[in-house]
């Protein structure tokens, strides 16, 4: 059970670093953030400005060199490195462009993976990896290799293995960056189907259709938020609006 | 002014507004004749969930005026216990007009020329931030995408309405990446520039 009334992340002025002197770098420039649980959140921006740095600090996969970060409570920033890998492996899912699939293992294992790394049992991984399976569509694609797969099949099995352990928050990448329009609109299918059943979810995106699926979009220049809106809406009425029909 | 001047003279559509235009209706009738609510039904069908827009009054207006334009016919259907019933029939004028539309290439107007206006003027002017104009305008677009994508993805394979409701989600689509390319411009001209200060 998640407590509904805690955020699920909570950042204050987090900074990354690279470099120094004249070369360095604030890749994320100070960044506050709060997801409340149940929440899909979009950050946007310019190549360049930071949001994947700004994921990987909040799925504990790079170190802040600045502010505060609690995901569920638990305060990340100063987390010894093998909790922060148990943290990652049981509460948190990643989704990446590049779908970072294990290309020996079967569509099925590799769904499988997340939940026997966190100490389920081979029947209840299996059992797990199956429903996931049917829920992206690939049920019948279990027995076959990443490489036989399309790069939107990879990326809706990318998906379900995001979700193997029920994870708190899922960080997405990108997700669609590597895919055509009509794999993108498969994804895509997902992404709200995950917002519809109150995933807490925070996908960093050039996509617009993805974004749009979110419950508030953030942008980001420069290492920093520079402006937010909260998406509404889903009525046909709003709908019949915007398109302006008329006789 | 005469109503076939009307039809000729379309008033132009703003942004992307989708409108049923009267040539629809005569290019409805093109096949058979046909009852007022048959032409709505086939509407309602090739729309899907935006049919909910069609003012279904508006469909009997359109049809007198074309009438009164010659370009359709009216035949009065008599039924036992309710008044009659009309059946529309295309002219050989309606035919000619539908012909016309069919070659027609003018293209709704697009957003973009309005809208830039809009900010150069907000500007000049110190009328309002064209970046604060540009982020409500965003908004606004981005919550029409989430709907027409919801629609979309509720409409089954291979539907009609889902085409339509498919052009409306590539065209808000287009129209937030110029909104970006604004807000990008109009960022840049927000910070003065050093001898400025
Ligand atoms: N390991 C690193 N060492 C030095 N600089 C880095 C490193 N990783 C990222 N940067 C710099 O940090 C900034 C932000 O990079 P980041 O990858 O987060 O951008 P992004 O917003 O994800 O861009 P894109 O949309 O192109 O993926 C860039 O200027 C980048 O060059
Ligand atoms: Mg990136």
């Amino acid at each position: 059970m998640t407590d509904r009334d805690q955020p699920a992340l909570s950042a204050r002025g987090l900074c990354k670093e690279y470099g120094r002197g004249t070369a360095l770098v604030r890749a994320v420039d100070g960044v506050d953030l709060e997801v409340a649980a149940g929440e899909s959140v979009a950050i946007v921006g310019p190549s360049g400005c930071g949001k994947s740095t700004l994921l990987y600090l909040l799925g504990g996969l790079e170190r802040p060199t600045g502010g505060t970060l609690q995901l569920a409570g638990k305060q990340l920033e100063h987390m010894p490195e093998a909790g922060l890998a148990r943290l990652r492996r049981r509460g948190l899912g990643f989704v990446f462009q590049a779908f970072h699939l294990v290309d020996e293992l079967t569509t099925q294992e590799n769904v499988e993976l997340p939940a026997l790394l966190a100490g389920a049992s081979p029947r209840a991984a299996r059992r797990r990896a199956q429903h996931l399976l049917e829920q992206v569509g690939l049920a019948d694609r279990a027995a076959h290799l990443p490489s036989a797969l399309s790069g939107g099949q990879r990326q809706r099995v990318a998906i379900a293995r995001a979700l193997a352990n029920e994870p708190l928050l899922v960080l997405a990448d990108e997700p669609t960056g590597n895919l055509d329009s009509a794999a993108t609109t498969d994804v895509l299918r997902l992404f709200e189907q995950l917002r519809a059943d109150g995933q807490t979810l925070v996908v960093v995106t050039h996509d617009e259709r993805i974004a749009a699926t979110a419950d508030r979009l953030v942008s980001m220049r420069d290492g920093a938020f520079v402006g937010e809106t909260r998406l509404t809406g889903g009525s046909d009425r709003r709908l019949s609006a915007i398109t302006g029909l008329e006789v | 002014m005469p109503e076939a001047a009307g039809l000729a003279n379309r008033e132009p559509l703003r942004g992307y507004h989708l409108r049923v235009v009267q040539e629809v209706l005569l290019a409805l009738l093109a096949a058979e004749p046909a009852h007022g609510y048959q032409l709505r039904a086939r509407l309602a069908l090739a729309l899907g969930p935006l049919s909910d827009a069609l003012n279904g009054g508006q469909v009997y207006v359109t049809l007198g005026r074309l009438e009164q334009a010659g370009l359709i016919d009216c035949t009065r259907v008599g039924q036992l216990d309710r008044p009659d019933r009309k059946v529309y029939a295309l002219t050989e004028a309606g035919r000619a007009r539908v012909q016309e539309w069919l070659l027609d290439v003018s293209w709704p107007k697009p957003a973009p020329a309005e809208f830039h206006l809009k900010l150069v003027a907000a500007a000049a002017g110190a009328l309002d931030d064209p970046v604060a104009i540009v982020e409500r305008q965003r908004h606004e677009l981005l919550g029409g995408l989430r709907e027409a994508q919801r629609a979309a993805l509720a409409e089954p394979a291979g539907s009609t309405a889902g085409l339509l409701l498919e052009g409306v989600v590539l065209r808000l689509q287009a129209d937030l990446r110029w909104l970006e390319e604004c807000a990008r411009y109009w960022e840049g001209r927000r910070r003065p520039a050093p001898a400025e200060r």
